[in-house]
């Protein structure tokens, strides 16, 4: 019995590939409890700190929460990526699924896609602070749907990061704070980099992942700021993959 | 056709498989035998493509495996040892997921498998919670999925009870009518129950190959004979058996009891070299007016095998095989 598959099928199977892995990865995500008390914990969260001081500040819009998302994404989206990898890895269900026909690349590209559509799934309740803020005033839509487009490319590059860090430790726990440790060193360097000399602050302060949101979230789209987070997103996917590759050697 | 050339491969310092060279046509079941840590898994893991060796090359029907990674892996069905899975997920959607994987129709096949399988009556509960007879099976049911032409199976019955071992044996020759199957195991007596070949492995190296009877059969330096004879003293037969050629060590065995003979002696015999010395042996006995109640090979033979050859030389260590069946 010999089943020879063209080349063409290959390639147009891998998209495939990568989709069943995202739909088993979010199965699991959403048929057990994490989902709901991460997503939970995030709107309490976030919450607290939009509406403490929403009615002082007594300004019909958003930003008071884009400005805290970063930090708050520096610590939620890892919870929701520590197990990718390092749960594979402990469990050794890594072995069955990299036997199957797939290449590191699929099974990235699948995780990397679960991780994102769950961190997304995250922000959805938020919706209802514009409902609230609709309520009280008339806001201006600039900033907000500016504010939820970054949103969406700061969640694809802590997403990255998150996978990264589950790659590299079978230890779901060093995985969170590898991940968390990243993603607010990213968050907040522009607030570290008082502390170094002028000469370098222009340079690394391209690298702060705040900076480039804060600007989208402003409202203002530049391809320079969507073009930090896609170049985050995809060196860490890169890097995954390369642990990945590396583990077979 | 599997071809492994000059493989090896090195974790750090420690080479866990060391220049192996192998090549096992199709529709073969072969047995990987070894003691644990002797190799048996890395030399599975590099042929499915889940390590890359060290240096060597495996190719299957031709295809390299560094080249081709996943036209290879389509190829083969492989079940890790205890049978890894995701212990969330309940059986059926596992199978699904597996077969859309694969890109196999989930319809026509889950229900198919199941049935082969013995697994219709726990589709719906979660793996986590099934018997590790039930997860092995759910497990082999995960390999067999895309009627792969080559089976490779680490420990298939390794945790299962007696009655489970030999579902999965009967399992495993049937499936192995068809395809060429690579069982592992430190259990001689799994090998010589189905396997067409066995491939012993020591250390990384193998150190016996051939067909299962050819392996169990081989006379030399491995085989036992126990003989029992009666109307004799011991010291009159061992004095006898002095002038047989090809026998070394003798020893004594545990003495049987036969209706009507007072004292019969029982011995068990070391052949040595290629000598086959058991017509001579007969002969004598029934010159001398003996008789002769038994001259048989001793039927572990393979373990005398297995422990000839994985015992090291130089410390004189036996390895464990308590767990022979």
């Amino acid at each position: 019995m010999k089943t020879t598959v063209p080349a063409s099928r290959h390639s147009a199977q891998r998209p495939r590939v990568a989709t069943v892995i995202m739909k088993r990865e979010l199965g699991a995500y959403f048929s057990g409890p994490i989902a709901y008390i991460v997503t939970g914990l995030f709107l309490i969260l976030s919450g607290i700190l939009f509406f403490s001081v929403f009615f002082l500040q007594d300004r019909a819009e958003l930003r008071r929460f884009f400005d805290n998302l970063p930090i708050l994404l520096s610590f939620f989206i890892p919870a929701l990526t520590m197990r990718l990898f390092s749960e594979e890895k402990r469990s050794g269900t890594i072995e069955t699924l990299m036997t199957l026909p797939v290449t590191e690349l699929d099974v990235v590209w699948g995780k990397f896609a679960a991780a994102w559509i769950s961190a997304v799934a995250m922000l959805v309740p938020t919706l209802s602070y514009v409902v609230t803020v609709a309520l009280f005033g008339s806001p201006d839509p600039g900033p907000i749907v500016g504010g939820y487009l970054g949103a969406l490319f700061l969640c694809a590059a802590f997403s990255a990061i998150g996978l990264f860090a589950s790659s590299v430790t079978k230890n779901q726990i060093i995985a969170f704070f590898i991940a968390f440790g990243i993603s607010i060193v990213v968050s907040t360097m522009d607030v570290f980099l008082i502390f170094l000399p002028g000469s370098i602050v222009d340079f690394l302060a391209y690298f702060s992942a705040s900076a480039h949101f804060g600007s989208i979230a402003r409202g203002i789209i530049d391809t320079r700021d969507l073009l930090y987070f896609v170049s985050v997103t995809l060196l860490f996917l890169v890097l995954t993959v390369e642990v990945e590759q590396r583990e077979r050697r | 056709m599997i071809e492994l050339s000059h493989v090896s491969r090195t974790f750090g310092a420690f080479r866990a498989v060391d220049d192996i060279s192998v090549s096992i046509p199709s529709g073969q079941i072969v047995g990987l035998l070894g003691p644990n840590g002797a190799g048996k898994t890395t030399t599975m893991r590099m042929i499915t493509g889940f390590l890359a060796p060290s240096g060597g090359s495996i190719s299957i029907d031709g295809m390299n495996i560094a080249e081709a990674p996943v036209a290879v892996k389509r190829k083969i069905g492989y079940m890790p040892e205890s049978a890894p899975l995701y212990s969330d997920m309940i059986v059926d959607d596992y199978l699904r997921y597996v077969a859309a994987m694969q890109g196999v129709d989930a319809d026509a096949k889950v229900a198919s498998l199941a049935n082969v399988c013995g697994l219709t009556e726990v589709m719906h509960k979660n793996i986590g919670e099934l018997s590790r007879g039930y997860k092995q099976r759910v497990g082999l049911a995960h390999a067999l999925m895309q009627d792969p032409e080559i089976l490779i199976l680490d420990e298939p019955t390794s945790g299962l009870d007696p009655n489970q071992i030999i579902e999965v044996r009967n399992l495993i020759k049937e499936i192995g009518r068809t395809r060429t199957v690579i069982v592992s195991t430190h259990i001689l007596g799994e090998v010589e129950m189905i396997c067409d070949r066995v491939i012993i492995i020591s250390k990384g190296k193998i150190v016996a190959d051939g067909p299962t009877e050819e392996i169990r059969g081989h006379f030399g330096h491995y085989t036992t004979l126990r003989l029992t004879v009666g109307g004799c003293t011991r010291d009159e037969l061992v004095h006898l058996l002095g002038s047989v050629r090809g026998i070394g060590a003798l020893r004594d065995a545990n003495p049987v009891y036969i209706r009507g003979e007072a004292a019969p002696v029982s011995l068990m015999l070391s052949v040595e070299g290629d000598e086959e010395p058991r017509p001579a042996i007969f002969r004598l006995i029934a010159d001398r007016g003996w008789t002769l109640y038994e001259l048989a090979v001793q039927t572990s033979s393979l373990e005398e095998v297995f422990r000839a050859l994985t015992v090291d030389a130089a410390t004189g260590t036996g390895t464990s095989n308590e767990e022979v069946v």
